[in-house]
């Protein structure tokens, strides 16, 4: 790692949703704060800035993340994928957000973003899921309005068609 | 839940589509107020709050913070005074309340000077160079002791008590002197939040060539609040323009809450001559934005040997916190109408008063007065069966408002709707299947578990009557005031020059769906699909039609603004109607409109599309029948039920009446003191049911709050008043992993005084189910007094207190 000067800006280079960008920040700059405010990807969510809530979860580097918790310099290099880049093509969903869609999974939808990313990566490691598994599993993020119920549907269901492809494949 | 998917019918309400809102929501391409542009001069803001509860302000220095590179201004009490007027107060009384501490703090949290700098971060920084000097006085964090101590919070007010109000509904002292028994609870209802996971957002401007504030905020409503600010800004409502964004991250009253900020925030453009952006972070929401009231309240019944309840006595003491800040203290008066509850009690006696103590102010969340007044009442009605040795389940059956008694006026001035609550209280215990839950606790209890039965049976009100807080003064000062009374709703419809529909709702939609529901509706007037509306849910004060009851509150969305949404595109299809009579030669009450066609009834052949007659307004005006012209259809919807508060009180204060009985088995951990819900059963009447995917989103969404009150959350504070809840690791939000799923009922009596049918339902949950859960601790543990949350820390004393 480069060595850094705190009242500095440097440029931090990623791969965001399979596009080479780059932008300035000072060391103490949140992710959470370059991804929205530099790169202006507003889609990732911060709700709590320590950790707790799960709205601004990314995957960095193949592995969810919070990134209010990550400096932008900490990124630097690194791959990675963001609500923004969980849709096949514009006005396409994901399995998993048509299933968000489909069971009224979300309400105002703050959560969301880190939810999905974290399902995203969740249903990829573990295809075959319980729904105790998926409630301990969610147990990482905080939604205020559904109550989970339609989550928790919505990433069975989503579960299920995912092995569907993967068996078609 | 099945998902249903959408056909092509004319009733399209009644049917879960999926929502218009969810594409972008679901792809990151939401708008929420942190998401949107601003101005390239713009400055942000950072705020110091009081490490004290209660301080007397000696001195501030802010030099320091003022050389430091990038900051533009810095602001204190003493500026705030200079550029505005106090908000507004509820109550007479000699208090004031500005949005910022002025020479004195008086909650930990409470803001004390704000810094405008180049950025977040410079600002913050700025807040470390800002000399404060405290004088640190006792703080007051028990409202009972508050009640009666020497320390005032608000000198001129002479003690903390900033309302004494007495009501007497029917003749209670008779029906006490003749109670064969009595029964009494007393409980002490705690602090808390439905802490939307979006914080609170302000962009300001100020334009001082016309002396004008433009506001964008994740403001909710109600409107009324709008004339607070721009009072307290010194500007009229046609200088003070507020808008608020396309989406917003939930909000359960809570963002009513940003209505002081947006003060703060506003006059810190005036200073610094530029926009002026803050976003609050949150520690700030949880120690600082708004909380639910505390209660304490004692509540006594007068009993028959039957378990008949003739006569109800409150005496509730109600911590509003530091300030009286508006629109409190409604929280007392909600429910003013539906004291009694669902029960036909005749008779009823209330003290209420409204204290201070050293906490953030409180204001509008969810349930809003109903979780704190049902607490005390169903608490009461599980001690009348246990004291009287009754099935809880009879004492519940023989006090409820008989079936064919509605619309029903209760003793304190409510008219309940419409409702069957035994039909419901029946079906309910038949398929959720108590008597099988009965028989799970007896061969719990039989193996040495603790398990308990907890019922609670509530109204649910919705559609707040803006008069009913005017209840807190006595009728000759209400004179004096002149009256307040209904809820008016307000929607448009209109049609653009290519035939399309737009529908605007004043509703400021926090995440509910809104825009869809108001589509469905409308689609069913005009023949339309859903699809082919669009409907705008941002709010602009200088554009769009609202008035002081718009807004996102007390459930009115289903019943009222739906209502209005319906009206409105009648009178659109009424004058559409008259031009399509014209153009087909047959009268206007024979034409139809279905399938995105206008015809003649019952010859298809003779129609035309609706795009087409839609758009001839714009093209060809004067072809128009004269009234005709069908471009732009305004509704605002008041209803006539709700009347200001009469000469005894007597107050109507909700427009719709939704009936919720709830039951539940809880077993608790004997060792660890952790309670699980076993089952939870929920019947639900909110009338007719417009979309039963929100409904049950409500509903759910509800439930996980009141587990949340129940359970885990609590606003804490330690004695000497430090806050003791500032990060989600130490307010504990229930997450997928506590949160049962319900088993949800319904049955439907539609409400006569909506349009639709429609009652609200988006509330009911957090008024009955953390009594609910509460009977049943009680039940389990075998104990007269608990209050919440039910943590392990609570309960475990109380299990090794039982006699084994
Ligand atoms: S914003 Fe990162 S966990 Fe809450
Ligand atoms: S949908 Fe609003 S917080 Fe989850």
């Amino acid at each position: 790692m480069p060595r850094l000067s705190a009242g500095r800006r440097h440029t931090v280079r990623v791969t965001l949703n399979g596009r080479a960008v780059e932008g300035e920040a000072e060391p103490r700059m949140l992710l959470t704060d370059f991804l929205r405010h530099v790169l202006g990807s507003t889609g990732t969510h911060v709700g709590c800035e320590h950790g707790v809530c799960g709205a601004c979860t990314i995957d960095i580097d193949g592995a969810p993340a919070r990134a209010c918790l990550t400096l932008a310099v900490q990124a630097d290099g690194a791959t990675i994928r963001t609500v923004e880049g969980l849709a096949p093509e514009p006005g396409r969903l994901s399995v998993l957000q048509d299933a968000f869609r489909r069971h009224h999974a979300l309400q105002c939808g703050f959560c969301t973003a880190g939810i999905l990313m974290s399902l995203d990566i969740y249903l990829r490691d573990t295809p075959s899921p319980t729904e105790q598994d998926v409630r301990e599993f969610l147990g990482g993020h905080l939604c205020r309005c559904t109550g989970y119920v339609p989550i928790v549907a919505a990433a069975l269901d989503a579960a299920q068609k995912l092995r569907g492809v993967a068996r078609d494949a | 839940m099945t998902v249903k998917p959408a056909v092509q019918t004319a009733n399209w309400c009644g049917q879960s589509i999926e929502r218009f809102e969810d594409a972008a929501l679901l792809t990151g391409r939401g708008r929420y107020i942190d998401d949107l542009g601003v101005r390239p001069d713009t400055l942000h803001a950072a705020i110091l709050r009081s490490p004290h509860p209660h301080a007397t302000i000696r001195r501030i220095d802010t030099t320091d913070a003022l050389k430091l590179p990038g900051v533009a201004a810095v602001l204190t009490g003493a500026d705030v005074v200079k550029l505005s007027a106090p908000l507004t107060v509820g109550v007479r009384a000699p208090v004031q309340c500005w949005p910022i501490a002025v020479d004195r703090v008086r909650y930990a949290g409470e803001p004390v000077a704000v810094v405008v700098a180049v950025d977040r971060y410079v600002a913050e920084d700025a807040l470390e160079l800002i000399d404060v000097d405290y004088e640190p006085l006792q703080a007051l964090v028990d409202p009972m002791q508050s009640l009666s101590s020497n320390v005032l919070l608000h000198d001129a007010l002479k003690s903390n008590v900033a309302s004494d109000r007495t009501f007497r509904y029917g003749d209670p002292e008779a029906a006490f002197a003749k109670a064969a028994h009595r029964v009494s609870v007393e409980i002490k209802y705690p602090r808390n939040s439905c802490t939307p996971i979006e914080t609170y957002g302000v962009v300001a401007e100020y334009e001082p060539g016309e002396d004008s504030y433009d506001v964008l905020a994740n403001f909710m409503g109600p409107f009324t609040m709008h004339a607070v600010m721009a009072r307290s800004l010194k500007v009229p409502g046609n200088r003070f323009r507020l808008r608020t964004p396309p989406d917003s991250g939930g909000s359960f009253g809570v963002k009513q809450g940003v209505f002081p900020y947006i003060v703060l925030i506003a006059l810190c453009a005036r200073v610094a001559a530029r926009p002026v952006k803050w976003i609050e972070d949150r520690l700030e929401h949880l120690a600082a934005s708004v909380s639910a009231t505390g209660r304490a309240t004692r509540l006594e019944a007068a009993v028959e040997a039957d378990g008949r309840v003739t006569a109800l006595r409150y005496d509730q003491v109600e911590d509003v916190g530091a300030h009286i800040r508006a629109p409190e203290p409604a929280t007392l008066y909600r429910m003013q109408g539906n004291l009694t509850g669902a029960y036909a009690i005749r008779n009823v006696a209330v003290r209420n008063r409204v204290v201070l103590t050293n906490k953030t102010p409180s204001g509008l969340n969810r349930g809003f007065g109903g979780p704190q007044l049902y607490y005390a009442l169903e608490r009461l009605m599980q001690r009348v069966a246990v004291e009287l040795y009754l099935d809880p389940l009879d004492v519940i059956r023989c006090n409820l408002v008989p079936s064919g008694a509605f619309p029903y006026r209760t003793a304190s001035g409510g008219l309940l709707d419409s409702g069957d609550y035994p039909a419901a209280v029946a079906k309910a215990v038949d398929e959720g299947g108590l008597a099988e839950l009965c028989k799970r606790r007896d061969s719990a209890r039989a193996a040495g578990k603790l398990y308990g039965i907890g019922l609670t049976a509530v109204v649910e009100p919705s559609v707040s009557n803006m008069g009913y807080v005017t209840a807190v003064l006595t009728p000759q000062e209400r004179r004096k005031a002149g009256p307040k009374n209904g809820a008016q709703a307000t929607a448009t419809v209109a049609v653009d020059p290519s035939g399309s529909v737009t529908v605007h709702i004043a509703s400021v939609p926090q995440g509910q769906g809104h825009r869809t529901v108001a589509a469905q509706v409308t689609a069913d007037v005009l023949g339309l699909a859903p699809k082919d509306v669009r409907v705008v849910g941002e709010m602009d004060t200088s554009r769009d039609a609202w008035s002081i009851a718009s807004g996102n509150y007390s459930s009115r969305f289903a019943a009222a603004v739906c209502g209005a949404v319906h009206l409105a595109a009648m009178q659109m299809k009424g004058k559409l109607a008259r031009n399509a009579a014209a153009q087909l030669n047959v009268p206007a009450d024979e034409i139809e409109f279905v399938g995105g066609k206008v015809g003649a009834r019952g010859n298809p052949d003779n129609a035309i599309p609706f795009g087409r007659l839609a758009a001839a307004s714009h093209w060809a005006p004067g072809t128009m029948p004269d009234g005709a012209q069908a471009l732009r259809e305004t509704v605002f919807w008041s209803p006539p039920q709700l009347e200001a508060p009469g000469e005894l009180d007597e107050t109507n204060s909700s427009l719709c009446h939704g009936f919720i009985f709830d039951f539940c088995g809880v077993e608790i951990d004997r060792i660890t003191g952790a309670l699980r819900i076993d089952k939870y059963v929920t019947m639900h009447d909110c009338g007719t049911v417009l979309h039963p995917g929100m409904v049950a989103g409500q509903i759910n969404g509800g439930f996980a709050h009141a587990l949340g009150a129940a359970v885990y959350e609590e606003f804490a504070y330690s004695d000497d008043g430090a806050f003791l809840s500032g990060t989600f690791a130490d307010y504990l939000v229930p997450t997928a992993t506590e949160v049962p799923e319900p088993l949800i009922l319904h049955v439907e009596t539609p409400s006569p005084f909506t349009p639709l049918g429609a009652k609200g339902v988006g509330e009911g949950n957090c008024m009955s189910t953390p009594v609910c859960i509460a009977n049943a601790v009680a039940d389990a543990l075998g104990i007269a007094s608990i209050n919440l949350p039910l943590t392990p820390k609570r309960l475990a004393p109380l299990i090794a207190e039982r006699k084994p």
